[in-house]
């Protein structure tokens, strides 16, 4: 009896130690970041100016002092290399000891694969770019974030970008790319539209391949059905791909063009694209966008960016850098909030859980969970002397409040029960003139 | 589904078959010869894209010339692609001449993997195209659609003349029937006094130049991005299964029954597009195991 109450009562003193010592977590010598992107393949459009962008941003913060002298240590993983091998680096990256935050993934299907493993593993993971909803609507998690906006955010600004430009059409086809993106974004843009204006005729609803050389074909046949809005939610190679033959042949003078994803395709496409396509930046990074080209931290990034890669930001890169701002500021506000202690993995998600932070753009607020809540940013090509291809002009700006399905509810069924009042909100306000 | 939509959608089938074609012409032509099926095809037709792209945007402000920019197109294929098949061929499948044809095969995937990744170093991973060059050959009105000329006409033309070409220099010139009779046997070939070496250098560089055509034909309507090699190698593999490994003549109509059959799909059941040459393939084969224009194999001791 004697010999369990020692027993016993050691086990206390241990137990106790261990719990001042998940209290008093160590300094580490430094953050490793266990970041992902598209290196290689048709998705390296978006991947590889990212990565571009991080490497500078982590090189200028980790000159400027890091988090408070500790500074970040990035390892990338390409995503191009399929799933068996990204899920297996995934795990050996997370499972590594030290501090580490994991900042991954671009593919929806990574994302849905690896948020379970990061919950389990007990990883800060911040999803970077991955726009689907489903992942944060299915299960709640405790490590797992997404610092910029989801899918039904972007379709529903979308919708009502469209029914404001053009409020008085009957007919629109579809033109995604044939994977979850292209579909699920279709989803909600369907449900959407319909909610908010039901007598709206859906004339085609074409999936051609991801990565498909040609859309002659698909072309071809909008030209025989002239539908009076276009929709498509492809992007890079892709969507130049389409608009270059579509514009060719005459297409989008006839049609209403609505590109959510186009940012990333303006500057490469040039004269393809004519004047009056409505143009989405999936979230509100436009490096001409009044309000924020004149922002010195704003500006400097993106004159450095240019200078560096020889092309302007995309959305791929704002998202990243909110990625990183968003985790270092957590870092920051723990410790500055708790006299300089550093915090636990678990301590950390505590802090981004409720943290505001601000990317390259308009401030962002995270939910409780762990969906950021941005707004979004849509505009109507122009030609511009400036510049040797389109501006985006007449921006609007779509709060998140209004466009984000609320806690605790499915996206789709959220959509459908959406009111045409909606495209009258007084949220909604204009940038610039 | 109306005849003015069947037109329609023939157009672009044709369109399409035709660029098809021309990938296929190279790839079967090696399988004829050499008895493999050479993976790095995908990557000659991606070098043939962004190098014709060079070409034509260090060409843009020297001249707005549209037949000298048509030409480029051609002579970017023919000496890019032409070099890297014979590289190929002589620094690389030469050496497993007479191995496992599926070592064989892995080495040309091997190949693959090292071009698609010096392509990658060479014109990174943001989509090339050429401009306006597509453009500038007018459009044309029929059915009420407009359709560029560049891919009504001149495309399915180019193709057209390369297996009418090819065709006359396998019947009628001196290399090409010795390309034919290496093609029949090698063995026999070589003791007859050909160098049947030599030929198969040839006929590499002829492939190589063929599938950077295709590229090259291509660049002007789509991007070129990483990873549309292998996109294009699996179709085109499509084609010359259909057609029967080694047969020209039936890679023609293969890449036809393919196009035509991926454009009508798309009006009537879109869902299928992505499926269509594969579908077509297995139909293909399971009436006939060795292709549409197989030819009885004399039987060797």
């Amino acid at each position: 009896m004697k010999l369990l109450a020692q027993f016993l009562g050691a086990s206390a003193v241990l137990l106790a130690l261990s719990g001042t010592s998940h209290a008093q977590q160590a300094r580490p010598v430094e953050i490793r970041l266990g970041m992902s992107t598209f290196m290689t393949g048709a998705a390296s459009v978006l991947g590889a100016p990212a990565k571009a962008a991080a490497d500078m941003w982590i090189e200028d913060f980790n000159a400027a002092g890091g988090i408070d002298g500790v500074k970040l240590k990035p390892t990338w993983i390409d995503e191009g290399q399929g799933a068996d091998k990204f899920l297996s680096d995934y795990r050996r990256l997370a499972q590594e000891p030290g501090e580490k935050v994991m900042i991954s993934a671009i593919s929806s299907g990574y994302c849905n694969a690896l948020a379970p493993v990061a919950e389990d593993l007990k990883v800060v993971n911040i999803l970077w770019e991955c726009s689907t909803e489903k992942v944060l609507e299915d299960r709640r998690y405790k490590y797992v974030f997404r610092t910029g906006p989801n899918g039904t955010m972007e379709m529903v600004a979308a919708v009502l970008q469209l029914l404001r430009t053009k409020p008085d059409f009957k007919t629109i086809a579809v033109v995604n790319q044939d994977y979850a993106w292209g579909r699920d974004s279709w989803e909600v843009f369907r449900n959407t539209l319909l909610a908010l204006k039901p007598d709206v005729k859906i004339v085609a609803e074409l999936f051609p391949k991801f990565g498909a050389p040609d859309f002659s074909t698909e072309v071809t046949r909008l030209q025989a059905l002239r539908p009076d809005v276009v929709l498509s939610t492809a992007w890079g190679g892709d969507l130049d791909t389409f608009l270059r033959q579509a514009s060719q042949r005459g297409l989008l003078k006839n049609s209403q063009f609505i590109l959510p994803l186009a940012d990333s395709s303006l500057e490469r496409l040039g004269d393809a694209i004519p004047p009056g396509v409505i143009v989405g930046f999936v979230g509100d990074g436009y490096f001409a966008d009044p309000e924020y080209a004149n922002d010195p931290e704003t500006r400097a990034f993106v004159q450095k960016f240019k200078q560096r890669t020889g092309a302007y930001p995309n959305f791929a890169v704002y998202h990243m850098i909110q990625a990183l701002k968003a985790t270092t500021g957590a870092y920051k506000h723990f410790l500055a909030d708790n006299g300089g202690k550093w915090p636990s993995a678990e301590q950390l998600a505590t802090t981004l859980r409720g943290s505001e932070y601000r990317g390259l753009s308009r401030p962002i607020r995270m939910r409780e969970d762990g969906q950021a809540l941005q707004g979004q940013l849509l505009g109507i090509t122009r030609k511009d002397p400036s510049q040797a291809f389109p501006l985006v002009g007449q921006l609007t700006f779509y709060p998140a409040d209004i466009v984000a399905a609320p806690v605790g509810q499915k996206s789709v069924e959220w959509v459908k029960s959406l009111k045409p009042d909606l495209v009258q909100n007084a949220q909604i306000k204009r940038v610039g003139n | 589904m109306d005849l003015n939509l069947i037109l329609l959608a023939s157009v672009d089938g044709v369109s399409y078959a035709s660029l098809l074609f021309l990938i296929s012409l190279g790839l079967t032509l090696i399988c004829g010869v050499f008895g493999v099926i050479n993976v790095a095809h995908g990557s000659l037709y991606a070098f043939g894209g962004y190098s014709a792209a060079t070409l034509l945007a260090w060409l843009t402000p020297h001249t707005s010339s549209t037949p000298v920019m048509i030409l480029a197109l051609f002579v970017a294929a023919a000496v890019v692609g032409g070099a890297l098949g014979m590289l190929l061929e002589r620094g690389l499948l030469r050496f497993f001449q007479d191995r496992d044809p599926i070592l064989q095969l892995l080495v040309t995937f091997a190949a693959f993997m090292v071009l698609e990744d010096l392509q990658r170093m060479i014109w990174g991973s943001t989509p090339v195209s050429a401009g306006d060059l597509a453009g500038r050959m007018g459009t044309v009105e029929l059915g009420g659609v407009t359709f560029m000329n560049y891919q009504l006409l001149f495309v399915p033309g180019v193709a057209l003349a390369a297996y009418a070409g090819l065709q006359f220099l396998l019947r009628h010139s001196l290399a090409g029937r010795q390309i034919v009779t290496v093609i029949h046997n090698r063995e026999v070939a070589t003791a007859l006094g050909i160098n049947a070496a030599r030929v198969g250098t040839l006929t590499f560089a002829l492939a190589g130049a063929l599938g950077a055509l295709g590229g090259a034909l291509s660049v002007p309507m789509t991007s070129f991005v990483p990873g549309l090699g292998a996109e294009m190698i699996v179709t085109s593999f499509a084609v010359i299964a259909t057609a029967g490994l080694g047969q020209i003549t039936g890679a023609l109509i293969a890449a036809l029954l393919i196009g035509l059959s991926r454009a009508m799909v798309v009006y009537v059941l879109p869902e299928l597009e992505v499926v269509m040459p594969y579908l077509m393939m297995v139909a293909v084969l399971l009436v006939r195991p060795h292709g549409l224009f197989s030819v009885t194999a004399a039987r060797r001791i």
